[in-house]
């Protein structure tokens, strides 16, 4: 038994390096935001050049930002895809592995909308405040920190339905975690004038900032580790559930859920290509500048992608739920010039 | 023992009034009892048969119209204003889309329906995306059928076929961005000219996967490949590896503390929970040996490890199950260790062996947690592998990947096809547990 188990592990010892054959497609990883999009492009790319399709993995931005910094080479991926811009460590992380060229393509934004069930309470408007009073771990009260007391929207806002609270968030390792903390509980955190009762109480910005993105844990807010379908699966089960989803879901289900508003302004693809509705992110594509002329297509798909057919108005991108970039010929001629970080800006 | 003896014991005899025709109290009691457990064993059974029935009802209920797939049948007027004879690769499948929304518009008009849609525009949500390449495709390879009109099948939008499935309805389509009340009056109308058909649904089992924004073109065919060279991983590693071990310990090992500690490690080894190898996999396999991630050597070398202990286990179990008198008769005519165990206890202790083996395999088989570590979950197997190499080495999905890859999707048309998968993979799992059982009444001997 030994013998054999020594022997087939030297097969595969052996046979290891005979994987890092010459590669003929584009490989990406990244963002499971992303992915969609990505592999929408990547299978009318396949259609329409020569090229084999490009294989497209999620695993997260930090994952795949990861991978993507691992060094050059056929063995390493080309393109990273990020809900979230590449940070500095990550730059520096890149370097170090010789991964000095980046090219940062920004393919356009993504909404995040709040909705509940079709038939639910009548969840149609929302402030951030409102958002921040309810899922908030402590608020500050006649100068000190209590727990949140807040236990039916109707406490948070008269406005709204007088049912318990019952919130599905993104968990901690979504990127539209984030976004959300930053755009939605720290924006109402500072319009109900929380943080300042927080800093006058003594706390430095940072803690207030802190305190203002810690969400209550008891039972009111929900974290939903896994994609927005189970998100949909938990709302569907508790009609006073709301949840917390990317625009292209929503707009993939507009038969059973029903948005709210936020700020007043209704999430849709123009809303946000304006700013106007609060809650938005870029998305990005990350592209190994060293990886161009080497892998076949690299540069081919790249440009595909941001091409007006595929990433501008009407296109299938923004058919799926993806905000079109306004920007996107300054994009289109960043990737033909191959203009890499830090050089063009 | 002492129950039974009771009603006839010496007290009960002297005593004329009892008989064994009247049943006396303890026995009554006895009796009852007996038939309370036996009702409570028929109580367990039902449930789990009302349980497995509702299972296997929800499963084909759900998952029974994944195998019918809607399509569209439609003249197309290949416009050689737009397209280029010369070079008809040149014009893309946006070129394509328009020639194929007119068509549809077109026939639409012919029905009677002109002021519910605005212009061809309005077509979009029947025509699955993957129309134009198809009709590219023939294009290309045929450039001289531009300029005509050539009579196209190609898969209508996942909605339109929800509808036909009953997914999708007035009252659903009205509140839905992605299609209007109108287009289903239009779908109504041409489902009776025969323009729009529902058929048996091939390419949900031999296509690829498709993304997003295509649920009506996935299909389930690329997994099966990737679970297919998996499993020859699997069979190729573990069976040899297996087999040799169970041998060795069964038949040439010498019985000591270390053969014991080996024998122990190897029931431990079959009840560890599978994830723990997927994160084994990673970590030997991916980040030490640098083998490409989603791959299905990978799948298959981390499913070898979970695969083992099963195969040895049930290999040992039916070597046990040679009498030893065989071993003694070999032995006896002379025969060496060797020679008994390769020419009469193996070719005896084999149908027990192979039904261990495809039991371990079926196992293998529709095991997800250690896929999900090594990267065959989030990605799109589009691409079917050219060649035996490629696929080991090209990442590729899993069925049982698959399946959880569907059912994470946006569109509510994936959520059916997860339930069609769910079909295929039990098919195959029935197939291979009958072959086992086959296997085992055919050709196994008892002594």
């Amino acid at each position: 038994m030994t013998k054999t188990l020594t022997v087939s592990a030297l097969a595969l010892a052996v046979a290891a390096p005979a994987f890092a054959q010459s590669r003929d497609n584009v490989q990406v990883a990244g963002s499971s935001t992303v992915l969609p999009y990505a592999s929408i492009v990547a299978e009318a790319f396949g259609e329409n050049f020569d090229f084999p399709t490009p294989v497209v993995e999620s695993g997260g931005s930090s994952a795949g930002l990861k991978r993507f910094c691992e060094g050059v080479g056929e063995n390493s991926i080309d393109i990273a895809n990020a809900s979230r811009a590449i940070r500095e460590g990550e730059i520096e992380t890149c370097a170090a592995n010789g991964v000095e060229e980046i090219i940062e393509v920004r393919i356009g934004y993504d909404g995040i909308v709040f909705a509940s069930q079709i038939d639910g309470p009548e969840f149609t408007a929302f402030e951030p405040s409102d958002w921040y009073s309810a899922l908030a771990a402590e608020i500050p009260q006649d100068g000190e920190m209590v727990a949140n007391p807040n236990q039916t929207w109707a406490d948070v806002n008269g406005d709204l339905p007088s049912v318990d609270i019952a919130a599905f968030i993104p968990g901690t390792k979504h990127g539209t975690r984030e976004v959300f903390e930053e755009n939605v509980l720290l924006q109402g955190c500072e319009d109900t004038g929380a943080m300042e009762a927080m800093m006058e109480m003594g706390m430095s910005e940072d803690d207030a900032e802190a305190a203002c993105m810690a969400v209550r844990t008891d039972g009111a807010s929900v974290d939903i580790d896994g994609d927005y379908t189970e998100t949909l699966a938990r709302i569907d089960s508790n009609p006073d559930g709301i949840g917390v989803f990317g625009l292209a879901f929503y707009e993939n289900n507009t038969d059973t859920l029903k948005v709210a508003t936020m700020g007043g302004v209704e999430p849709s693809t123009e809303t946000i290509a304006s700013g106007e509705y609060p809650v938005s992110r870029p998305l990005f594509f990350y592209i190994k500048k060293a990886h161009i002329g080497v892998i076949p297509g690299l540069k081919e798909y790249a440009s595909f992608f941001v091409s007006d057919e595929i990433a501008g108005p009407g296109g299938p991108l923004a058919n799926y739920g993806l905000v079109p970039d306004p920007e996107l010929a300054a994009t289109q001629s960043k990737i033909e010039n191959e203009e890499t970080m830090g050089a063009g800006s | 023992m002492s129950d039974a003896a009771n009603p006839a014991s010496p007290a009960a005899s002297n005593n004329g009034a009892r008989s064994i025709h009247t049943v006396d109290a303890r026995t009554k009691k006895r009796n009852a009892s007996e038939k309370r457990f036996k009702y409570y064993g028929i109580a367990a059974i039902a449930t789990g048969v009302f349980f497995l029935v509702v299972l296997l009802g929800s499963i084909l209920w759900n998952g029974v119209s994944a195998f019918q797939q809607t399509y569209l049948e439609v003249p197309v007027y290949l416009d050689p204003e737009r397209l280029d004879r010369e070079n008809p690769s040149s014009a893309t499948t946006f070129t394509y889309n328009p020639l194929i929304a007119e068509a549809v518009w077109e026939r639409a008009q012919e029905l009677g329906f002109g002021d519910e849609f605005e212009d061809e525009g309005g077509m979009s949500p029947l025509i699955s995306a993957s129309a134009a390449a198809i009709i590219r495709d023939r294009v290309i390879a045929n450039p001289d059928l531009i300029g005509e009109t050539i009579d196209v099948r190609i898969l209508a939008g996942s909605r339109v076929d929800g509808y036909l499935k009953g997914r999708v309805d007035r009252d659903s389509a009205s509140r839905d961005r992605n299609i209007d009340v109108a287009h289903l009056e239009l779908v109504d109308a041409m489902q009776e000219n025969g323009s729009i058909r529902k058929v048996f649904n091939w390419d949900f089992i031999t296509g690829t996967d498709a993304s997003e924004s295509r649920a009506e073109q996935a299909g389930i065919g690329v997994a099966m490949l990737g679970s297919f060279f998996m499993m020859l991983v699997v069979l190729g590693l573990s069976l040899p590896i297996g087999v040799a071990t169970s041998i060795y310990l069964e038949e040439f090992a010498p019985k000591n503390k270390f053969t014991d500690l080996i024998e122990v490690n190897i029931s431990n080894l079959a009840a560890v929970p599978s994830i723990v190898f997927g994160i084994l996999g990673l970590a030997v396999f991916i980040q030490f040996m640098h083998l490409p991630q989603s791959a299905p050597l990978v799948g298959g070398l981390v499913l070898t490890l979970m695969t083992l202990p099963t195969i040895i286990i049930s290999t040992r179990a039916s070597l046990q199950s040679v009498p030893p008198s065989i071993r003694a008769a070999a032995l006896g005519v002379g025969a060496s260790k060797m020679q008994s165990v390769f020419h009469h206890v193996l070719p005896l202790a084999l149908p027990g062996i192979l039904t261990g083996t495809i039991i371990g395999l079926a196992q293998a088989l529709g095991e997800t947690a250690p896929l999900l570590l090594i990267g065959m979950v989030g990605y799109i197997a589009t691409n079917y592998p050219d060649g035996i190499a490629s696929g080991f080495l090209d990442p590729n999905s899993a069925m049982p990947a698959q399946i959880y890859e569907w059912a994470k999707r946006a569109d509510p048309a994936y959520y059916e096809r997860a339930w069609g998968g769910i079909i295929i993979l039990l098919v195959f799992l029935f197939a291979m547990n009958a072959i086992a059982i086959l296997l085992r009444r055919r050709f196994e001997r008892r002594w």
